[in-house]
């Protein structure tokens, strides 16, 4: 896989290109930006504050014994032969128990308050399918249908600002996992889920499809990509248009509609009508293809259309076979649509 | 050795038997011993695969954007090292020791039923010779030589015709049956001995805490290996008959195939651990010269996980989007079955505690289990508060956590136990040099991979990937993990030459090496075929430290 090892030397560099926005890469879930996620992290220092404790208590005993009680090296003589104490395994018994119950009732009011939020009246819904290596993100409201990035508004204590999430999936089962604004929640078919972020922070958040979901599971990447109120009404004004008509890609866009790419996917305002593949309407106003697989870039995008199965091998886009002439027009189509 | 038969003439030995001969009785051995040492033998065979596949595995994971494996090979690794740790590992070292041991601790000949103990062995290697003959014939998404790739837990509908052409999975389902059949017959075969053969004296409160352990992992057995088998038999019905139990373009239910298997799959994680607890229950007393403490609490405790921990199940399924009440339930219900499982653990420092400690390498293991099985236990505590886990669930967190205990905890009991009862079983000693070796290179290997991963899950690295990008925070933390596999690799490396050096060259053992007090060390290293000259009778539960020790022995206080 050479083209890999050529693009990622590029991959940071083109993802903070592409977006003028800080990028959050790196998914730490101790430190949360968005409710849910702050909820568990509060939740999860009770915890581990409790378990390092225990483990202080126990592996400081044990130390301390192997230590005192090692045999000195001529003494034969067996210990006093001691059998147990009843009340000391009452008391550690009795305390796990009392652990366990505060810990019981710390959990349940953290997941009744997460698992318990139902979206409010003008609240921004979105639904979003897995799809065997790749997301199909809906903005059922907005009319809007787009593939790989969630684009939503940025939410405060003063004006909150949550998006709900309908989770579904077209084949396997496959999960959402952003680990700095929640929890992940899987997205299985025939068993649609529900759940709620509401980021704090502009910028792009990276996650992965957390369900192994057959060859490409690791290709599968995820962008939350959260923006100021004014910006993400200007995306979902572009969004909402039909596809762009560029005359400069009328050839391309004619080789385009004669092949048997509009099968798969979706231009709007065209004729292409597929849905198994990702709605191409604007494909170029996202960072990256094949859902993360590798940066948005002129010549990632020829390769792509040349052979996706050199740079995501099994995905479900074949190799068209295309003549030079048919990559050359599709690529300036797909390049036009912004 | 020269033996006398009338005054003055020297008789010579029989010859041994021509090796043809000695391998065919080996092959149709009824022996409790031998089949004891198959199993033994053949999980460790299936362990060193497993390891290698986990070591191909790390070195396509040590660098971002690997390319030393595509993707197809790296699915199946996982797949059949999860596969083949679980059923062809874990398992039969359950049955090894038990069919090896059982009848030894409570002063019987053989198992309730000799020939049934034979059929589980060749069962499980059947099984697993099934499962690895998917390399070579197995159809799947990547043509011929397809092994399973739908991960040791087999989610639907992946697992599903549409998903998963071809017979990989099939492989996977009907290996894991046949070797079931094997693992429910040994299970019933150590109940029926427990139960029956027992010998004068040695009421059911008297037995080693290793024969009580072993008999609540047979009754697990039996209870939960039907879910897995129902399970798939439903998914070969799915696959091939026209069925829809898990598929769900034709409404049937991914979940469905979740609560089966974990139904069996959180249980078998008690199964395969409970053996572990078993070895250091006997190893720990001896080796720190007193009694194990509080041995009713520790019978209790054992019966507790065992009722306790078919109730947990669905802590595997937080994230799939169940009921808060459901969620809490077994929140609740998983954090509880940590009370008996964290009073064993006290109750082994409580034995260490005022005793004579010898560190000899069974010990050592023990220790160093002490400490791991205690840090596995409380991030296993971490994923029980279910937002928690759903942070963590599928992550390299998790990842780290069973392997914490799999590794840390089962494997590191286990290499004590066959370390202590290796001079039982062939007569000679393990070599202790090379036993610190191997265990210093473990610790180390062990702690430079699984205590690092468990950070990459925390920075949000999914488990399963293939490969991963560039800064994401991951790189570093893979580097270190997979350099860790080169100490573990030596270490074990350690172990199999010490065995086969020392099977034919190691110090004569004795009866009893190590100044032991249950009934095995009251017959020769290794045992004759009919264990015991005079079937043994017991007032305590320490029959030789009442031999030894007749001014001051256990019944006096029990």
């Amino acid at each position: 896989m050479n083209l890999s090892r050529q693009v990622a030397c590029l991959w940071c560099l083109s993802i903070a290109a592409a977006s003028a926005e800080p990028v959050h890469p790196v998914g730490n879930i101790f430190d949360p930006q968005a409710t849910p996620a702050e909820s568990v992290y509060h939740l999860s220092i009770l915890v581990i504050s409790v378990c390092a404790a225990i483990f202080f208590v126990v592996a400081g005993l044990l130390t301390f014994t192997i230590v005192r009680f090692r045999r000195k090296t001529d003494d034969h003589d067996e210990p006093a032969q001691v059998y147990g104490s009843s009340r000391i395994e009452i008391a550690w018994t009795v305390i796990p128990i009392l652990i366990v119950l505060v810990l019981t009732m710390a959990t349940a009011r953290v997941v009744s308050a997460i698992q318990g939020r139902r979206a409010e009246a003008n609240a921004l819904q979105v639904t979003v399918i897995g799809h065997q290596w790749w997301w199909e993100i809906r903005y059922g409201d907005l009319g809007i249908i787009t593939a790989n990035e969630l684009h939503v508004p940025v939410s405060s204590a003063a004006k909150p600002a949550p998006t709900f999430l309908r989770l579904e999936s077209a084949d396997v089962a496959h999960s959402f996992w952003v680990p700095q604004l929640s929890g992940k929640t899987d997205l299985i078919p025939n068993h649609p889920n529900n759940m709620w972020i509401d980021p704090r922070q502009e910028g792009t958040f990276l996650g992965n499809c957390a369900e192994y979901c057959g060859m490409q599971h690791a290709n599968m990447l995820l962008r939350v990509i959260v923006q100021s109120p004014a910006e993400f009404g200007k995306w979902v004004a572009a969004q909402k248009l039909n596809a762009a008509l560029d005359s400069r890609a009328d050839e391309g866009r004619e080789t385009f509609l004669a092949l048997s790419c509009i099968s798969c996917h979706t231009v709007s305002g065209t004729s292409a009508a597929g849905t198994f593949g990702p709605d191409l309407s604007h494909m170029m106003s996202r960072e990256t293809l094949g859902s993360g697989a590798i940066p948005n870039t002129p010549a990632n995008l020829r390769a792509w259309v040349r052979d996706p199965q050199a740079i995501k091998p099994g995905n479900l886009m074949p190799n068209m076979q295309l003549n030079a002439l048919e990559l050359d027009e599709v690529v300036a189509y797909l390049s036009s649509l912004k | 050795m020269a033996t006398i038969g009338y005054i003055g003439e020297q008789l010579k030995e029989p010859e041994a038997p021509p090796v043809p001969s000695r391998l065919h009785d080996w092959l149709v051995t009824v022996d409790h011993k031998r089949l004891g040492i198959m199993y033994i033998a053949t999980a460790l065979f299936f362990f060193a695969v497993a390891g290698v596949l986990a070591a191909l595995m790390r070195i396509q994971l040590a660098f971002p954007n690997g390319t030393f494996l595509p993707p197809q090979v790296f699915n199946r690794l996982f797949t059949m090292h999860g596969t083949t740790m679980v059923f062809l590992v874990g398992m039969p070292f359950f049955a090894g020791l038990a069919n090896y041991l059982v009848p030894l601790m409570i002063g019987a000949r053989d198992m309730a039923f000799p020939r049934l103990n034979a059929f589980g062995y060749w069962m499980f290697l059947f099984g697993g010779i099934l499962l690895y003959f998917s390399y070579i014939a197995g159809e799947g998404l990547a043509g011929h030589g397809t092994a399973p790739d739908v991960g040791w837990f087999a989610y639907a509908p992946l697992t599903e015709r549409a998903f998963s052409r071809g017979t990989s999975t099939d492989y996977w389902i009907l290996s894991i049956i046949v070797s079931g059949i094997g693992s429910t017959s040994s299970a019933i075969n150590v109940i029926a001995t427990i139960v029956s053969m027992r010998c004068k004296g040695m009421t059911l409160a008297l037995m080693p805490l290793f024969v009580w352990l072993m008999l609540v992992v047979s009754a697990m057995v039996v209870m939960v290996l039907p879910p897995l088998t129902a399970a798939q038999i439903m998914l070969l019905l799915d696959r091939y008959l026209g069925a829809h139990f898990f598929d769900t373009q034709a409404g049937g239910s991914a979940v469905l195939w979740q609560h089966f298997f974990w139904l069996f799959g959180h249980p078998e994680v008690y199964v395969l651990m409970l053996p572990g607890f078993a070895c250091a229950s006997e190893i720990i007393p001896v080796f720190s010269r007193k009694p194990i403490f509080g041995r009713a609490a520790m019978i209790g405790a054992t019966i507790a996980i065992g009722i306790l921990a078919v109730g947990v199940w669905a802590h595997h399924m937080f994230a799939v989007g169940m009921a808060p009440v459901s969620n809490i339930f077994f929140a609740a219900a998983t954090m509880l079955v940590g009370v008996p499982t964290g009073i064993k653990i006290f109750n082994w420092v409580g034995t260490m505690y005022g005793g004579k400690l010898r560190f000899d390498t069974p010990m050592l293991f023990c220790v160093a289990f002490l400490f791991q099985f205690l840090i596995a236990g409380l991030t296993g505590v971490m994923m029980a508060a279910a937002p928690l886990d759903w942070q963590l669930t599928d992550s390299y967190f998790v990842v780290a956590h069973f392997h914490y205990v799999l590794l840390g905890g089962l494997l590191f009991t286990l290499f004590g136990a066959v370390y202590y009862w290796f001079p039982k079983a062939t007569g000679r000693m393990l070599n202790e040099t090379l036993g610190k070796w191997h265990f210093w290179l473990l610790v180390i290997g062990f702690h430079i991979t699984f205590d690092t991963l468990h950070f990459a899950g925390i920075l949000g690295m999914p488990r399963r990937i293939y490969t991963y990008a560039a800064g994401r925070g991951w790189e570093g933390l893979n580097l270190v993990a997979s350099i860790g596999v080169i100490f573990q690799a030596a270490g074990v490396a350690c172990l199999i030459w010490n065995i086969i050096h020392s099977v034919r060259k190691g110090a004569l053992a004795g009866d009893d090496p190590w100044d032991a007090w249950t009934l095995e060390w009251a017959t020769t290293s290794p045992p004759p075929e009919y264990n015991f000259v005079v079937l043994p009778e017991v007032r305590s539960s320490r029959p030789l430290w009442d031999l030894k020790h007749p001014e001051d022995p256990d019944w006096k206080y029990e």
